[in-house]
């Protein structure tokens, strides 16, 4: 939420530009990430793959178009089992809600592990302008929380942070030794500092990757325990979930959850995988269903499955364009291909020019285990953006003019024929530079041919 | 047979030895290849540049003309790629529908219809393959990575089938070459650090030649590498295959 605010206004491609000044940095963000794309393929690798994907997509597709009806049924049964369910229209009646929890409770401390939602709805900011302290308990997030920076990437939130750099601001922040960059001794010092604020929290909040209507529960992965720990030390549970993240039964699950691990991390399975069905005996829970636009995605006959999306990362690992922009140049708490399909639905305004940040290529398609057509909705943004009057700078201009130049043989071979007759005549120097896309940041401005095809052929008395 | 030789525009200009080889290249396959083929744009950069309004007109006349021919081939595997699959839902018409049945890429086209997988002849280079990506995962011309797919396809049998030729291996076969169309302008930061990778990859792995169905990653490539002051030789497939089967 709290998302760089120049990122946005910039646009992608000057935000993605400044990323790219430090090339050493860019380098090692893509390599990275690669790194986890990598471990994608290994972990992918199954005769069944393939099957499992069209079994998710399949299992999504189910679990929206019966939305209402399942969360209604997820709703009976949390409720049976002694679950509070809330449910939220928008961000802002989700952070009241929760703030009114914490407020019956009399709570000052909350410890939370990831979520993309409560980050989505600007919950950290909205409980500290009120005098609630929110720990983040998973380590990346942590990071970039003392950093004072949201997530630049939906799995890794601190993957743009070097090791060097988390040791500095430790030792700046929690009092590490100076120069302390060993991963396993900052990770020991984040324990200690972390059991601290997970052991004196009054509530724990966390997301869910799933809410099962079958069962009424909510199904929690992590890598480092840390929602476990949350949730159970805490004497109140606060789950906060967007509702497209219901799943009819818990056999869907096991495909769910194959999917998610291997594709995100390159795991079999997350190391932990928590169901939580009831309040602990004494204990209260509460889980807040969050719309927030979700609805009027379900809407949108030509976007709606990307409401499929169940959070892994891979299409950002995979995304070529993502590896090289890093996560800020989105200006949105989602980012990369999918991000950049979520963004404009939520203000096309502001974020009119993520469904440009794509070359195509297709690879986030492939990779998705839900196998969401990403490119085709991005094409469709894309024209969205125009018919709104939101397309990146200098397109708006160049594109009618081609396409009328394009639309008849005769304009087309005309303005070719003076092309060429500039080129001739022009001094290289003229048509590159600095105010030319194409040759200013290191390309060689492609010549046109002596003659063309058709000139040729016309020449050769080949055009019959 | 009447096969049309479709000449998108980009290669018109920049890169018209593609075409005359493409040309050379199926006459001595047999086929009846037609010139006059009188559209300069499938509408492609418009469309994915979302200005779909400016599409209209060039796509209209490009689909037009196809109602005259049995195939018709395109030595660029992304115009193809936009024919058959954006053209019909865009155009909405029985000639649009037709127009994506008939047109082929290149190497599909020779590999598909003319049934010739392999061809004769010889060339004694270390080539790397460069798919580009509507091809190679909008038409499905090679396989992908992420699919844990081999690398192979038309264009790769009918490299593979060439004396001499040794492919050398990419350590990202299939990322993208950061070309995509008006991305390269849009985004020229992020497309000339996509390439700037591509050329450390394929400097690293010992490629004498880059071959590529689509002029439009060379294109951008070869602007990079003439940059950079490289020397890698950048060839169309068709000018590869022509040379090799002369
Ligand atoms: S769009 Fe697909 S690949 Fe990307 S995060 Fe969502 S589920 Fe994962």
């Amino acid at each position: 939420m709290s998302a760089p605010v120049g990122a946005a206004r910039r646009g992608h491609s000057e935000a993605a530009a400044g990323f790219l000044v430090d090339a050493e940095r860019a380098a090692w963000h893509d390599q990275s990430l690669w790194f986890m794309r990598q471990k994608r393929d290994k972990a992918t690798a199954l005769p069944e793959w393939e099957q499992l994907r069209f079994a998710g997509s399949a299992l999504k597709t189910h679990a929206m178009s019966r939305l209402a009806d399942l969360l209604e049924e997820f709703e009976r049964k949390a409720t049976a089992n002694g679950v509070v369910v809330h449910w939220a229209r928008d961000a802002a009646e989700h952070n009241a809600i929760v703030l009114g929890i914490l407020h019956a409770a009399g709570v000052t401390r909350v410890s939370k592990s990831k979520s993309m939602l409560t980050e989505e709805c600007g919950l950290n900011p909205f409980l500290e302008a009120r005098g609630i302290e929110v720990v983040d308990t998973d380590l990346g997030e942590r990071i970039v929380q003392l950093a004072k920076e949201p997530p630049s990437h939906i799995v890794i939130p601190a993957i743009h942070w070097k090791r060097e750099e988390i040791g500095e601001l430790f030792h700046r922040t929690i009092g590490t030794p100076a120069g302390e960059s060993s991963p396993d001794a900052l990770a020991a010092a984040a324990r200690v500092h972390l059991r601290d604020a997970l052991l004196n929290a009054g509530a724990g909040i966390t997301g869910a990757n799933a809410i099962v209507a079958e069962t009424g529960g909510v199904v929690v992965c992590t890598n480092e325990g840390n929602a476990d720990l949350g949730m159970h030390s805490a004497p109140i549970h606060i789950a906060c979930v967007g509702i497209e993240k219901i799943v009819a039964t818990r056999d869907d699950l096991g495909v769910l959850l194959r999917l998610l691990a291997r594709s995100g991390t390159g795991q079999p399975v997350t190391s932990y995988t928590t169901h939580v069905n009831s309040p602990k005996p004494g204990g209260a829970m509460h889980v807040v269903l969050v719309d927030n636009g979700r609805t009027a995605r379900l809407a949108d006959e030509v976007m709606r499955t990307a409401l499929h999306c169940i959070r892994c990362g891979a299409c950002l690992n995979t995304c070529p364009v993502y590896r090289r922009s890093g996560g800020y140049s989105y200006g949105h708490v989602v980012q990369g291909p999918i991000g950049a399909m979520l963004a404009p639905a939520v203000d096309l305004d502001v974020h009119s020019t993520l469904p440009f940040a794509s070359t195509l290529c297709g690879s986030c398609a492939d990779v998705c285990p839900v196998r969401i057509d990403i490119p085709t909705q991005l094409l469709a943004w894309r024209a969205r953006a125009a018919a709104a009057k939101r397309l990146p700078r200098g397109y708006a201009l160049l594109f009618p003019l081609l396409g009328w130049v394009l639309a008849s043989l005769n304009r087309y071979e005309r303005l070719a024929r003076w092309g060429r007759r500039i080129q001739r005549l022009l001094p290289p120097s003229w048509i590159s530079g600095r105010w030319n896309p194409w040759t200013r940041p290191g390309r060689a401005l492609p010549l046109l041919a002596d003659e063309s095809f058709r000139e040729w052929a016309q020449r050769e008395g080949r055009h019959t | 047979m009447r096969v049309a030789l479709a000449v998108p525009c980009y290669v018109d200009q920049f890169r018209p030895q593609a075409a005359r080889a493409t040309l050379a290249l199926l006459e001595r396959l047999g086929c009846d290849v037609r010139l006059d083929f009188d559209a300069p744009c499938c509408g492609q950069p418009m469309f994915n540049a979302g200005v779909v309004t400016a599409a209209r007109a060039a796509a209209e006349n490009w689909v037009r003309q196809s109602s005259d021919f049995d195939a018709i081939v395109m030595p660029s595997g992304s115009c193809t790629q936009h024919v058959r699959h954006h053209l019909p839902p865009f155009l909405g018409s029985g000639t649009a529908a037709y127009a994506a049945k008939v047109t082929y890429e290149l190497c599909e086209f020779i590999a598909g219809p003319l049934g010739r997988p392999t061809l004769a002849g010889r060339f004694p280079h270390r080539v790397a393959m460069h798919l580009g990506c509507h091809a190679q995962r909008g038409l499905r011309l090679g396989g992908a990575s992420e699919l844990h797919q081999p690398l192979d396809g038309p264009m790769h049998s009918l490299l593979a089938g060439l004396d001499g030729l040794t492919f050398a291996t990419l350590s990202r076969p299939d990322e993208c070459c950061g070309f995509g169309g008006s991305f390269a302008v849009g985004e020229a930061d992020v497309s000339v650090a996509m390439g700037c990778d591509k050329l450390a990859d394929l400097d690293a792995s010992g490629a004498q030649v880059l071959v590529s169905s689509d002029p439009s990653c060379l294109l951008h490539l070869e602007a990079i590498a003439r940059h950079r002051g490289s020397s890698l030789r950048t060839m169309h497939v068709a000018e590869l295959l022509e040379e090799a089967t002369r």
